[in-house]
């Protein structure tokens, strides 16, 4: 599937959907969006990019493995789950920073546990389509 | 934290450090990690003078709070002695076995599993608390099994580890049940905190289930009939491993329980009466088998559960002297038997062969193994001098001083007697002294490691056996009075003057040396006994893991048809049936819904989700399915959109598009359209896809019938900025109020990306040339 519109329309398109992958990621905890949704909209871009130029380019856009995508996204939701541990909170009590920082909005846990999400979606999607796609 | 947690943590910590020591010359590092069991001993040596004045160490670590799972320890006389001999004996194991398999690959591994056994097998004794003692005890049975499994390139030692596994652990379970029945009639899941005498416990309404429940966790462990017949087929351990769990410790694990519990079980009705049949059965049993056996690692560990049912009976008898005698013989045994064992190992090793009728005349080349020998085999034929010959002296007093059964006690416990006499001599004479026999190689002795242990444990036995006032005697009477409270002193001398007692001890001897005579010819004449085995409980372990595996491959074969759209069908079929079910019987579906108030674009939407629903069910290409099947998605994101769930709408938008090209690549794979179905199948189809959208549309209506979770609703409404400072509510409970659910979804996607991936890499049916086995069994299969 290798035509001039497609890949004109992926190179435009690639780093605009990223952009609103993390747009959606941060402003999901005031506004629609969120981890989830956001993991979605960025593994679409991938999706875009591999249905253009095979697996070897989404891959290359990718840079890490879909398995490392799972890996520290599980790792980061569960560092967010035991962070307030060793602060005298309960598991999984979310813990918030006194400061905003523009776009990201109020740092804490469960923004990290929300990006621990949204990197597992994008390398199970990720995964589950180079697996089928890489199968010739 | 307490010395006693610390102790099983560095025990704990041991198991894991052992494979890392790689680097570290086998020597070196058996002897290092030989001293971490031997501080131990150390330790817990030192709480010798507390103990012997009659005091206990209370250690408490909450666990589950309200639940009752606390990890309570406690250190008494009887806890001691187990202590003592689980280290002590562990640190000699340590090092035997680190020499025994020094050039063994799996010796990391063989380290990890005996320290996490140790472990376990000091958590048992050391816990207080049933939930604790269930998780040690259940962890000895594990980790058992890994060790009888050590070597597990053969068939046979993967049964016998099972089955040692599957026998233990199913009465780690009724033990359990018994001991939370045991708690609910005392009020109390520690055991130091449970009334004395069996009132409580016979008052409850489930007296009996408690009784038979926890003698079946005892029995499994410590291999009493009719469930002995794990511990000879677990000879398929290495023999460090029998020399340590299946004669010192682990099958004592069961011994422990009854003697703990003995203050509280003691008395009631038909207890001591089931532990004496029970112990003399499996006494007798074990003393006749051991008999006929020419594998000497056999003959141990019929003798070993002889030893057991002994131990049993005379824990029945209850009386002080009784168990008195049970601990002197408890802590004789341990001894001998561990030396007996590791003789047998170096046997092994130095001659290639471990046939009692083959071997012969070792002790010119065999010095120190012979050594230990002999010592062990004085103290396991009772000779004076020895510990064995108090432990028999004592027991012998015991049964003929009881109430009621005094001749068919000693006389089960004569033959008994006789029996081992005769193997002591057999083992400590024939083996080494006898004539010259014919081994696979010419046999030769052993490395100082492998005989050092046997040799202290024998001799241990010889010391004790002289001095038993200088050494045992204090801690040995401390445990039995944790047995039978108010035992007193316990009254051991060499001599005692010419009493019936003596008599009978040298009675023994003098038969059991003449059944020696005849054990040759015994043994020979063994084809009844195999034939006899034919009818033991074997057969119904047998029986029932047929049946079993039979079982689950006859349903999984019916179950998994390995065709995805079965699968479908049940799962659906399945949903349906529960789903319908309580709405039939509770009579729930009265609709009164009307269509008044449907916007004209709302009734546009609907019709365009019916065209495409249509369309793709009669679509006659899957390209064109997939894509109408994506506007039925769409459609119903853009419903979620105008219902204001926003989030939902994009997901489903999101996914639909996703899942659209994931179809795309599949597609491509896939031959071409053809119609396989019958038309009798796709009426069945249509049926249950029918009946599908009808429930799914009738719980729907039902659902809008009862607000659900108004309360649930506002909480989450008034909470989402205050509590969790976000006000996308539909987020804030993903990521804060439900994050643990959350996490355990991402869990299962990670999983399930796997999965596909495992899936894809299988490739079922067109397996590459150099990955294809002989025969291809996926495809024979389907």
């Amino acid at each position: 599937m290798n035509t001039i519109i497609l890949r004109v329309a992926v190179e435009l398109m690639f780093p605009m959907l990223l952009v609103a992958s993390l747009l959606s990621l941060f402003r999901g905890h005031n506004e629609p969006g969120g981890g989830f949704i956001g993991g979605l909209v960025a593994a679409s871009a991938f999706l875009l990019v591999t249905l253009n130029g095979g697996v070897e380019e989404g891959q290359r856009r990718l840079r890490f493995r879909p398995l490392q995508f799972i890996g520290a996204g599980l790792t980061l939701a569960f560092v967010a789950a035991v962070l307030p541990l060793p602060f005298g909170f309960a598991f999984f009590e979310a813990l918030w920073m006194d400061f905003y920082i523009p776009i990201i909005g109020r740092p804490g846990t469960p923004v990290l546990f929300d990006l621990g999400v949204y990197l597992v979606v994008v390398g199970v999607v990720c995964k589950i389509v180079f697996s089928i796609a890489d199968d010739d | 934290m307490g010395p006693l947690a610390i102790i099983l943590l560095v025990v704990f910590v041991a198991s894991v450090v052992a494979p890392l020591m790689q680097r570290v010359p086998v020597r070196w590092r058996t002897r290092l990690l030989a001293l971490v069991p031997l501080g131990a001993f150390a330790w817990f040596a030192a709480y010798l003078p507390e103990v012997l004045r009659g005091e206990t160490w209370h250690e408490a670590y909450p666990w589950v709070n309200g639940l009752g799972f606390d990890f309570v320890f406690r250190l008494d006389g009887l806890s001691l002695l187990f202590a003592l001999m689980i280290t002590g004996i562990g640190a000699i194991i340590v090092l035997y076995g680190g020499t025994y398999l020094q050039r063994h690959p799996g010796l990391p591994r063989f380290f990890t599993y005996l320290f996490i056994f140790m472990g376990s097998m000091l958590g048992v004794v050391l816990s207080d608390n049933i939930f604790a003692l269930f998780v040690f005890w259940e962890l000895t049975s594990l980790s058992s099994y890994l060790l009888i499994g050590y070597r597990h390139g053969h068939a046979g030692t993967r049964k016998a580890a099972l089955q040692a596994l599957l026998v233990t652990a199913t009465g780690g379970l009724a033990l359990m049940a018994g001991l939370i029945l045991a708690t609910t009639a005392q009020g109390s899941p520690v055991i130091s905190q449970w009334v004395p005498g069996g009132e409580a416990l016979v008052a409850s309404p489930y007296f009996i289930p408690m009784v038979v429940l926890v003698l079946i966790g005892a029995f499994t462990k410590s291999a009493q009939f009719p469930f002995h017949f794990w511990l000879p087929n677990a000879m398929a351990a290495p023999t460090p491993v029998s020399a340590y769990l299946h004669s010192a410790t682990m099958v004592k694990a069961g011994v422990y329980l009854l003697a703990r519990l003995s203050p509280h079980f003691g008395g009631t009705p038909g207890w001591n009466e089931t532990l004496m049949t029970f112990g003399g059965i499996t006494m007798l049993i074990g003393a006749v088998w051991a008999l006929v056996q020419t594998d000497l690692k056999k003959v141990l560990a019929y003798t070993t559960i002889s030893a057991l049912g002994l131990l049993v009976m005379a824990l029945g008898m209850g009386t002080t002297l009784a168990v008195q005698g049970a601990m002197v013989f408890l802590l004789a045994h341990a001894c001998y038997k561990g030396a007996l064992f590791m003789v047998a190992g170096n046997v092994d090793h130095g001659t290639g062969s471990r046939d009692v009728d083959r071997l012969g005349g070792l002790f010119n080349v065999m010095r120190w193994t012979g050594a230990a020998a002999v010592l062990a085999a004085f103290s396991m034929a009772g000779f004076p001098l020895f510990l064995g010959f108090l432990g028999k002296e004592l027991l012998y007093e015991a049964t003929l001083d009881h109430p009621a059964f005094i001749w068919p006690l000693t006389g089960a416990l004569f033959l008994t007697g006789v029996a081992f006499a005769g193997l002591a001599v057999l083992i400590g004479y024939k083996l080494f002294f006898g004539r010259k026999g014919t081994t696979a190689h010419t046999p030769h002795e052993v490395y100082p490691g492998m005989w050092v242990g046997p040799v202290l444990l024998a001799l241990f036995g010889l010391v004790a056996g002289i001095l038993p006032q200088r050494t045992i005697q204090g801690l040995l009477a401390k445990a039995a009075e944790v047995v039978v409270p108010g035992a007193g002193t316990l009254e051991i001398d060499l001599w005692h003057g010419f009493t019936p007692v003596l008599g009978l001890s040298v009675l023994t001897l003098l038969v059991g040396l003449g059944l020696y005579r005849l054990g040759g010819r015994i043994r020979k004449a063994r084809g009844w006994s195999r034939r006899a085995g034919r009818f033991g409980p074997e057969r119904l372990y047998d029986g029932g893991w047929e049946w079993a595996t039979g079982f689950s491959t006859r349903s999984s074969a019916y179950i998994q048809s390995g065709h995805l759209r079965y699968y479908i069908m049940v799962i659906l079929v399945t949903l349906f049936v529960l789903a319908l079910l309580p709405i039939w019987y509770y009579d729930l579906f009265h609709p009164a819904h009307t269509f008044a108030g449907v916007d004209p674009y709302e009734w546009l939407l609907a019709l365009l989700l019916a065209v495409a629903v249509v369309s793709t069910v009669a679509a006659s290409n899957r390209l064109m399915a997939v894509a109408i099947l994506g506007v039925v998605g769409y459609g119903v994101a853009l419903f979620f959109a105008i219902y204001g769930g926003t989030d939902m709408a994009m997901t489903q938008f999101l996914v639909e598009t996703l899942t659209l090209i994931v179809f795309v690549y599949v597609l491509w794979k896939l031959p071409n359209y053809i119609t396989l179905t019958s038309t009798g199948h796709r009426f069945r189809d249509i049926t249950i896809a029918l009946t599908g959208g009808m429930v799914m549309t009738t719980i729907i209506l039902l659902v809008t019938d009862y607000p659900l979770g108004g309360e649930l609703k506002r909480f989450y409404a008034e909470n989402s900025y205050t509590l969790a400072k976000g006000r996308n509510v539909v987020n804030v409970i993903l990521v804060d109020f439900r994050a643990l659910d959350t996490l355990g979804e991402i869990t299962v996607l990670g999983i399930a990306g796997l999965g596909v991936m495992a899936l894809m890499k299988l490739k079922l049916g067109k397996t590459p040339a150099k990955a294809r086995p002989a025969a291809e069994p996926e495809r024979r299969k389907r």
